[in-house]
C-alpha cells in the first residue's frame, strides 16, 4: 500500500476550496490569452476544445476517485463533488462558448448541429445529463434523495462515455490522444463491474472491516 | 525562408491579409502532425533543397524541372482567400505562378483528362510520417481536372509574405487553388501525373462521405459534421473581433470558376 502523509483534518475543507480555485486555472487563463488575442490561430475553437478536454478530464478524475479508494486505501471522497462540479461547469463553458462565441447565437444552426451531427447530439446529451447531477450536488439533496441519490449519479458513467466519445468523433483522424482517453474511460467503467467481487475477495483475504458504501 | 521578389499582380483583395504569424503557425501538414501548431514546431529538420518535381504521363515531353526552373518562373505576388474544410479562413498573399505555365512546358496529350499530384515521403525529416500511428497513407495525393488545373487562378506557390515558402506551409513548392478547400492545396510536391483517369485524393480516400474529389467551396452543402455556411476568419483580434463570416460560393471565385462546372450537381460531386 502506498502512504501518503495524512492531510490533517483541519485543512479538509480549505482543500476542497483549494481544487476548485486551481480546477478555474485553465478555463480563466484560456479566457485570458483568448480574449486578448494571444491564443494563435483559431482562438475561438482553441478555446472551446480546451474547456471540452478539461471537462473531460474532471469527469475522469470524478470516476477515478472510488478506484484509488479501493485499490490503494486512499480516500479522497471528500474531493469528488468539486471534481464532478468542475466537470459540469467545463461542459457549460464548452457549449456557451460553441453557442456564443463560435455561433453568435444562431439558434436555428445550433438546433441543426445538435439533431443532424451524431458527435453533436452524444456531447449535448451528456450535458443534459450532467445538469441533474449538479443540482443534486449538495447535502440537502443526498438526504432528501437517499438511496435513489446513488442510482441518479450512476448516469456519470453514460455521461463519461459520451464525452469520451463525442471528443473521438470530433476529429478528423481518431489519433492517440483520443485513443487514450476511450481506453481510460472504458477503464474506469470497467472496473465498476470487478469491484464488487474485487473488494469481496480483499475482504476474504486481509479480513479488513468494510471499505464504506458503493460509488 | 530567404527573400524572394515578385512582380505585382492584378489579385488584389480588398480584406485584410492575416498575420503572418497565424499563416505560418496554423497549418495542416500532417506529415509533421495533426496539431495546428505541429508544423511549425516540428518542420525545422525538413530539407527544402535541393529539389525536383518530375512531370511525367500523357504528355509529350515529360521531364523533371528542378526549384531553380521553378524561381526562374515569372513570379507574381497573389492575395488568395484560403477556406479550410474546418471552417476557418485565411487572406494569404502567396508568391508562384499558373500551373498552366508549367504543364505548357511538358505539353499534355490530347488523351490527358485530369492531373495527379504527389507530396514528398521523408519518414527521416517528417516526424508524422512515421512512429507506430500514421494519421494517413502516405504519400498524400491529390488531384484535378485539366481545365481546373489550367484555370487561370490556380498556381504553383514558391513563396508567401515576400519570402520562400516555410517548411510547415508546403515548401519549397505547393498548390494553390482558391476557390478549393484548402486540403486540395497539396504541399512539397514531388511528382505532376498527366492522366486520363480521375485520380485517388487522399482525404476522399479516408473518408469518401466527408470530403470529395472536386471540394469546391460551397456554403450549400454541409460537411457531415459542421455547417460550411459560415467560416471563422483567422487573426482578427482574439475572441471579440468579429470573425465569423458568411462562405461564399466558390469562396468568392465563382464569376471566373462556376462556369467550369455547368450542368454538375454539386450536391452529389461535393
Amino acid at each position: 500500500m502506498i502512504a501518503l502523509p495524512a492531510l490533517p483534518r483541519k485543512y479538509h475543507g480549505a482543500s476542497v476550496w483549494a481544487l476548485y480555485a486551481l480546477g478555474f486555472v485553465p478555463a480563466i487563463s484560456g479566457f485570458y490569452l483568448g480574449a486578448t488575442g494571444q491564443l494563435p490561430g483559431n482562438a475561438i475553437k482553441e478555446f472551446e476544445h480546451l474547456l471540452g478536454i478539461w471537462a473531460l478530464r474532471f469527469l475522469i478524475a470524478t470516476l477515478c476517485i472510488t478506484p484509488i479508494r479501493d485499490l490503494f486505501g486512499i480516500n479522497w471522497i471528500r474531493y469528488r463533488r468539486a471534481l464532478g462540479l468542475l466537470a459540469f461547469w467545463y461542459v457549460a463553458m464548452h457549449f456557451s462558448t460553441y453557442m456564443i462565441l463560435d455561433k453568435y447565437l444562431d439558434f436555428p444552426q445550433i438546433v441543426a448541429d445538435i439533431a443532424k451531427r451524431p458527435f453533436i447530439t452524444i456531447g449535448m446529451a451528456g450535458f443534459v445529463m450532467l445538469i441533474p447531477l449538479a443540482l443534486t450536488s449538495n447535502n440537502w439533496s443526498i438526504r432528501r434523495l437517499g438511496p435513489r441519490w446513488n442510482r441518479l449519479h450512476k448516469l456519470v458513467y453514460v455521461i463519461a462515455a459520451a464525452g469520451a466519445l463525442h471528443f473521438a468523433m470530433s476529429v478528423k483522424v481518431v489519433g492517440p490522444e483520443q485513443m487514450i482517453y476511450i481506453a481510460v474511460v472504458t477503464a474506469l467503467l470497467v472496473w465498476r463491474l470487478f469491484r464488487p467481487r474485487f473488494n469481496q475477495w480483499r475482504r476474504g483475504t486481509a479480513g479488513r472491516p468494510g471499505m464504506g458504501r458503493a460509488a | 525562408a530567404a527573400e524572394l521578389k515578385a512582380a505585382a499582380s492584378a489579385f488584389k483583395l480588398d480584406e485584410p491579409t492575416t498575420p503572418e504569424k497565424d499563416v505560418t503557425n496554423y497549418n495542416n501538414f500532417y506529415e509533421f502532425g495533426t496539431g495546428k501548431a505541429d508544423p511549425a514546431a516540428n518542420s525545422a529538420d525538413f530539407k527544402p533543397t535541393p529539389w525536383t518535381i518530375k512531370v511525367e504521363g500523357m504528355v509529350s515531353k515529360p521531364r523533371e524541372f528542378g526549384l531553380e526552373d521553378l524561381l526562374a518562373m515569372p513570379l507574381e505576388e497573389r492575395t488568395y482567400r484560403m477556406r479550410c474544410v474546418e471552417a476557418w479562413s485565411m487572406v494569404i498573399p502567396w508568391i508562384g505562378f499558373p500551373l498552366a505555365s508549367l504543364l505548357d512546358k511538358v505539353e499534355p496529350l490530347g488523351s490527358a483528362k485530369y492531373v495527379a499530384f504527389e507530396t514528398v515521403v521523408r519518414p527521416e525529416q517528417m516526424p508524422g510520417q512515421s512512429g507506430y500511428f500514421q494519421p494517413l497513407p502516405w504519400p498524400y495525393v491529390e488531384g484535378l481536372r485539366l481545365d481546373e488545373a489550367r484555370h487561370p487562378l490556380t498556381i504553383l506557390s514558391v513563396g508567401l509574405y515576400g519570402r520562400t515558402l516555410p517548411n510547415q506551409n508546403g515548401a519549397p513548392v505547393r498548390l494553390v487553388v482558391p476557390w478549393k478547400y484548402g486540403f486540395k492545396g497539396i504541399k512539397s510536391i514531388v511528382k505532376i501525373t498527366l492522366t486520363d483517369k480521375q485520380p485517388p485524393t487522399t482525404w476522399n480516400l479516408s473518408a469518401a462521405n466527408e470530403y470529395g474529389f472536386y471540394a469546391n467551396v460551397n456554403p450549400a452543402v454541409d460537411h457531415p459534421r459542421w455547417s460550411q455556411a459560415t467560416e471563422n476568419r483567422i487573426g482578427e483580434g482574439g475572441f471579440f473581433g468579429g470573425s465569423r463570416r458568411d462562405t461564399l460560393p466558390f469562396n468568392g471565385y465563382g464569376e471566373e470558376v462556376a462556369s467550369l462546372y455547368a450542368g454538375m450537381d454539386l450536391a452529389a460531386n461535393f
